[in-house]
């Protein structure tokens, strides 16, 4: 184990974090507000943390997989640790643990929230919740990677690390290029999406907290009916954009070089939108009676559908009042989740994909006990360590849910609640069903639930196995 | 720029390495998908899985946009035909290896018919730089410039050598000789040594010198200079075949040990002068029979690293002959420099040197073009030679007046067949060659060597 250069990125990272946490300080000055000055105090902190701990260079620059692992985890929960002290500082979320819950939740691209009242907030802290969704959504080393040349030799392996989806594929041959080409296009999304709300009426504060909670699927709203009470175009406006950013980046790419060819066997996107229309014709046939026109049916339909399948966590209803059969649909796109390579989380089409081909492949074993056959996604051949991760991936993810589970009933609260809750936090989505169903919140549990929570959130974000490195005293032994 | 390099294994590894770190932008072609992640897990490049002769896979590397393709697989047809259909399909730069000792006389024609820029033979590579060495066998490895008419001669102080304990002011003074030590490598550390620098025994010594005076030079410093006659090869491979051509084309005695009858008796068939003797080359018996003792220079070049260390370091103990290691696997040089053998050779750094050195020159956008490029004590410091055009930054200006970056040594000016050791006074002029050495930073242009 490399620990000085564990310490030197973690240094750097909240060298970074400072910078971030500069922009809610700015907007708390344009508002007049003084929660400004708990930002510029909480920046100040980090900085100062940051050159201390950057201030020796490390030792050794050998990175490998266990060190990228363990930056990675380690980063983004201290990231979230010291993101959360400006909610405590400025007094609107006293309590420690729940304003780690809210950074985590926002980081993680969750947006799973214990507050009651949203409204009530200041604009700065409105603005961090958001931003932090910006950040997290892309990736904090994705970013670093993009902008520095500090880490320099084999950063693929933090690439990795934090980079959704059972495989990284890198867009150009150079990491740093494949970050800016990435950032560049996520920075274009949602600067579209901003000024196109704009221009559909939304004032800019919101405009921009929207756009982030958007583009990053995040799903933080700065109303406490989330985007309800938006105009139709609105709505619609982000149902496009949401969908938009559950695809995998390497599609926008492609279709950006005009290689069709490629274009058209990029299964996985098309599988992504096939899911989506499919659910959206039997959800929508399920509650056309519930609203006054088709219209609106198929606006609240798609808007809740985009919302869940990228686990945004936005919402327009409460589709906790929906019948069984939709919720229920609802629930198996939780599950499902975005694209690899997105801004979205959950599990992901593409290990899904693997997932049924290798049953179809082992059905197939029975007919034919002698039969040679590979599985392959969007016209590759996946290679054994692709699909043997995949399966570990399934058998972590379903562990941890259980643990979960059984952890979180301590409280007392219905199955629905906790099962969804877990749900919800692990595939980064947010609302869940009954109690933290899109109109309720995450209030009512207990610390402890709270930190099972927030451990489930930066699993599902960090694709488990980073989180669960951390606990391995393997990892952390001497070579 | 923007390379493709077709195969992964030795070569192709080392060159995307080295090439990777100078910032190019790579993709990497290989079939085997173990040697494709080895590469693509410890360098930041792209790995594409398939046969790089196939259209349909360089089309996915994105030929059209590449500037250089680089076949090096194992098997020579695939090299070429990977090179010709790159250079129908994307107009871009080729080079190839070739290694096969039967085209050896149609690389000419094969560059020229084809379109390739460059072909490279790594065992004839490494056969010439071998035979430098045999030259003069007191160096521990030779680089040249300038068309070879200026040497960078690298040796080892023994421990009774004139030089120990004096400062190198000291030894220009008495040698009154135009010939300048410009690289030091003691224990693995590489400096490039001041006038005030005293040298120790077992210092590792780089001197430029004129090739046409090397001799007299190290006659001075009283290290014999004796022409190697007889020149014993331990194991008859391709290396061996094209080092043999050299050396017997110079006039010296060959003696090759090989194993296996048959490569013996086809050495025998092209190399009518050379002794070849079917044997064991690790049968000391058969070494000390065959004339070890007293044999000036004894190449170890069986398949085996291990075995060509411990031929070298028997051969060191039995006999006062000069000895060469060819050794395959680069990560133990470290430990190699400990053992003091005379020379060691890697194959591949050498192959990978000469495409570095020609991706270098292509990828300057002007003119001062780098002629020569040499990589010294496993890169820690760099040789490189240029031709100096018109427009040049640096010339017309007496070198202590430019401001040159530290680490940088100007040490050798050819000009109208003059080698010029420069001075503070000496001023670069266009059309010169100019040989400089520099470590820790890299330059693909001459005017880079100026304080910005």
């Amino acid at each position: 184990m490399n620990y000085s250069i564990i310490r030197y990125i973690t240094g750097w990272v909240l060298k970074f974090e400072a910078a971030f946490l500069c922009l809610p300080a700015l907007v708390g000055i344009i508002y007049h507000e003084t929660d400004s000055i708990s930002y510029f105090g909480t920046a100040a902190i980090c900085l100062v943390l940051g050159v201390l701990l950057t201030l020796k260079k490390p030792t050794s620059r050998s990175l490998y997989s266990r060190e990228g692992f363990v930056i990675v985890a380690l980063c983004w929960t201290v990231m979230s640790l010291f993101g959360a002290l400006p909610f405590v500082f400025s007094g609107d979320i006293p309590s420690y643990v729940d304003a780690f819950f809210e950074t985590v939740s926002g980081f993680t691209t969750t947006g799973a929230s214990i507050l009651t009242d949203v409204e009530v907030l200041s604009h700065a802290n409105l603005f961090w919740r958001s931003f932090t969704h910006w950040i997290g959504g892309m990736g904090v080393f994705v970013f670093i990677l993009a902008i520095t040349p500090l880490l320099g030799g084999s950063t693929m392996t933090l690439m990795k690390a934090e980079s959704p989806g059972p495989s990284v594929d890198k867009l150009v041959p150079k990491l740093k290029d494949t970050s800016i080409i990435l950032y560049g296009l996520y920075i274009f999304l949602t600067a579209l999406l901003i000024i196109i709300l704009i221009i559909l009426g939304m004032p800019v504060f919101e405009a921009f907290c929207t756009g982030f909670g958007t583009t990053g699927t995040g799903g933080f709203g700065i109303k406490n009916d989330s985007i309800g009470s938006y105009s139709p175009a609105i709505q619609n406006t982000v149902t496009i954009f949401m969908i938009m950013s559950g695809i995998n980046y390497s599609m926008f790419f492609i279709l950006l070089r005009r290689k069709w060819k490629q274009v058209f066997s990029f299964e996985e996107v098309w599988w992504y939108l096939g899911i989506i229309a499919v659910t959206g014709g039997i959800i929508f046939s399920n509650i056309r009676e519930m609203f006054p026109t088709a219209g609106e049916g198929l606006r609240h339909t798609f808007f809740q559908i985009g919302s869940v399948i990228t686990t945004t966590g936005y919402s327009t209803t409460d589709f906790n009042r929906w019948p069984e059969l939709s919720k229920s649909c609802l629930v198996l796109l939780m599950f499902i989740g975005a694209c690899a390579g997105s801004t979205g989380g959950g599990i992901k089409v593409s290990r899904i994909l693997i997932l049924i081909k290798s049953i179809r492949k082992e059905i197939a074993t029975i007919a034919h006990p002698n039969q040679v056959s590979k599985i392959r996604l969007n016209g590759h051949v996946i290679a054994e360590d692709t699909i043997r991760s995949t399966n570990a991936y399934m058998a972590i993810y379903f562990v941890m849910m259980s643990l979960s589970v059984l952890l979180l009933s301590i409280d007392g609260y219905d199955f629905t609640t906790n099962v969804t809750a877990v749900i919800a936090s692990i595939n980064n989505i947010g609302p869940g069903l009954e109690s933290v169903g899109p109109f309720g919140n995450y209030a009512f549990f207990s610390p402890f639930s709270k930190i099972i929570l927030i451990f489930n959130m930066l699993a599902g974000r960090l694709e488990l196995l980073p989180m669960l490195v951390l606990f391995s005293p393997a990892c952390w032994r001497k070579r | 720029m923007k390379i493709i390099i077709v195969g992964c294994g030795k070569v192709g590894y080392t060159l995307v390495e080295q090439l990777s770190a100078e910032g190019h932008n790579i993709i990497a072609i290989d079939e085997n998908m173990e040697k494709l992640t080895a590469v693509t897990n410890n360098f930041d490049v792209i790995g594409i899985e398939g046969n790089g002769v196939s259209y349909e896979i360089l089309k996915e590397a994105d030929i059209k946009g590449t500037d250089l393709l680089i076949a090096v697989t194992g098997s020579d047809e695939h090299n070429l035909l990977c090179c010709m259909i790159a250079k129908k399909a994307g107009n871009c730069k080729t080079i190839a290896r070739v290694r096969n000792p039967i085209y050896h006389n149609d690389v000419e024609y094969l560059k020229n018919e084809f379109g390739l820029a460059m072909i490279i033979n790594p065992e004839s590579a490494l056969a010439q730089e071998m035979s430098q060495i045999v030259r003069f066998p007191f160096a521990q490895k030779i680089d040249s410039f300038a068309n070879g008419h200026i040497n960078l001669v690298h040796f080892r102080v023994d421990t009774d050598s004139v030089l120990v304990g004096r400062s190198l002011q000291d030894i220009r003074l008495s040698l009154k000789s135009q010939m300048l030590v410009c690289l030091v490598n003691r224990d693995g550390e590489v400096t490039i040594p001041r006038g005030e620098f005293v040298i120790q025994a077992g210092d590792v010594l780089g001197v430029v010198a004129e090739r046409a005076k090397v001799n007299t030079y190290f006659k001075q410093l009283a290290i014999s200079t004796t022409r190697a006659k007889d020149v014993i090869i331990l194991g008859g491979g391709k290396t061996s075949y094209y080092l043999a051509k050299i050396l017997l084309k110079n006039g010296q005695n060959v003696k090759i040990i090989e194993i296996d009858r048959e490569r013996c008796e086809e050495l025998c068939e092209r190399l009518p002068k050379a002794t070849i003797i079917h044997g064991d080359a690790t049968d000391h018996n058969l070494l000390l029979q065959e004339g070890l003792e007293d044999a000036d220079v004894v190449v170890s070049m069986t398949n085996l690293d291990e075995e060509n260390i411990l031929l070298s370091m028997f051969c060191q103990s039995n006999s006062n002959a000069k000895t060469i290691t060819k050794v395959n696997r680069v990560n133990f040089s470290g430990i190699l420099d400990q053992l003091s053998l005379d020379s060691v050779l890697y194959p591949r750094l050498i192959t990978a040197d000469y495409i570095t050195k020609f991706v270098r020159s292509a990828s300057n956008s002007l003119n001062n073009d780098v002629e020569n490029f040499y990589k010294l004590a496993e890169g820690q410091a760099e040789a490189l030679e240029f031709s100096v055009k018109d427009d040049s930054l640096v010339t017309g200006t007496a070198l202590q007046q430019l401001r040159i970056r530290k680490n940088t040594l100007i040490c050798c000016i050819y000009r109208d067949g003059q080698v010029i050791i420069p001075s503070g006074q000496d001023c670069i002029m266009p059309g010169d060659t100019v040989v400089i050495i520099l470590k820790d930073y890299k330059i693909n242009n001459l005017d880079e060597i100026l304080e910005r």
